[in-house]
């Protein structure tokens, strides 16, 4: 991060590194519950949230003021997890995601709501599934959705902020989530039939509105 | 967007030309990608077609309940502590290397 010429020394730098670590504390816990999800680990994640401040707090000269300070720290999170935690393990298996189709759980469960109308959808959808349930719907995606995921789902960023993140072109990253949200549907949709909260539904009946 | 085999324009209920290129935009509308234009033209529409307005409203509240749930877990206070004492070494060591005038990399990791 650090860029050549930068004096690491200098005392304007300095006062900066110490406004960074004034700025960049609030988005700790954001960080945190993210590199959980990335590393399955809850060591790992302190490790990889520690690292992150680190080379964020001496690269801060390289940021450029007054642009989004939250997702340039996502953005030192998500390379560092690449470069470092991933490779410690065996490489994980590309898996291809099945093909689902789309709008998988709104099939099944979309007319929940309207049997209990005076309910509104969020409480229903927020009272289905449990936090450690989404959590590892989460953790099961392979791992280029699961990131792709966390950053824009989770974390809220632009594709373009995922793409330059993650290296890839826009395309991908539009295809990932969608493909990935699929999965994550389709996982939750398991959870909750395994916890018997919703009936299977037939095939026959899914095409009818 | 590709189509399922099983459901031919992938739209989970029966749709008009408009409601099919709506539902298309389903991701780019929620993940706020859209030029305002069309994004008007789609928020126009959900206000007159409810079958559309309802996947849109469930996806967008599946949004929610995925990074609310996400974000529940116990943050260590102990992580912060340890942070802010390592970055207050940097600072310390960072102004003790004035001398050594490094360049751009702090000397090692703290």
């Amino acid at each position: 991060m650090s860029r050549s010429g930068v004096r690491f020394s200098s005392r304007a730098l300095m006062a900066e590194q110490h406004a960074f670590a004034e700025q960049a504390m609030e988005y700790m816990p954001q960080l945190y519950s993210t590199a959980l999800r990335m590393t399955h680990n809850a060591s790992d994640a302190e490790d990889l949230v520690q690292e992150t401040y680190l080379k964020a707090y001496k690269g801060f000269a390289g940021f450029e003021q007054g642009t989004n300070l939250r997702a340039w720290m996502f953005r030192i999170l998500t390379n560092t997890y690449i470069n470092s935690y991933r490779s410690k393990k065996r490489r994980p298996e590309e898996t291809e995601l099945d093909d689902v189709e789309d709008f998988y759980l709104y099939r099944r469960m979309g007319g929940l709501e309207a049997v209990r109308a005076s309910r509104s959808a969020e409480d229903e959808l927020m009272d289905l599934f449990s936090d450690a349930e989404v959590q590892s719907a989460i953790d099961a995606l392979p791992e280029s959705y699961r990131l792709a995921i966390l950053l824009s789902d989770v974390e809220g960023l632009s594709y373009k902020e995922i793409a330059e993140d993650l290296d890839i072109p826009i395309g991908t990253v539009m295809s990932r989530l969608h493909r990935g949200r699929k999965a994550l549907q389709k996982q939750l949709h398991d959870y909750a039939l395994a916890r018997g909260l919703t009936d299977a539904v037939p095939e026959a009946s899914l095409e009818a509105p | 967007m590709t189509h399922e085999p099983n459901s031919p324009s992938g739209v989970p209920f029966a749709v008009t030309p408009d409601c099919e290129k709506v539902m298309a935009e389903v991701d780019s509308f929620l993940d706020q990608e859209l030029t305002d234009s069309v994004r008007a033209s789609i928020a126009s529409h959900l206000e007159s077609c409810s079958p559309c307005f309802e996947v849109f409203d469930f996806e967008a509240e599946l949004r929610l309940v995925i990074s609310t749930k996400t974000h529940t877990v116990e943050f260590p206070d102990t992580l912060r502590i340890r942070i802010e004492e390592k970055l207050t070494y940097l600072r310390i060591e960072g102004s003790g290397a004035t001398e050594s005038g490094g360049g751009g990399e702090p000397r090692r990791e703290a």
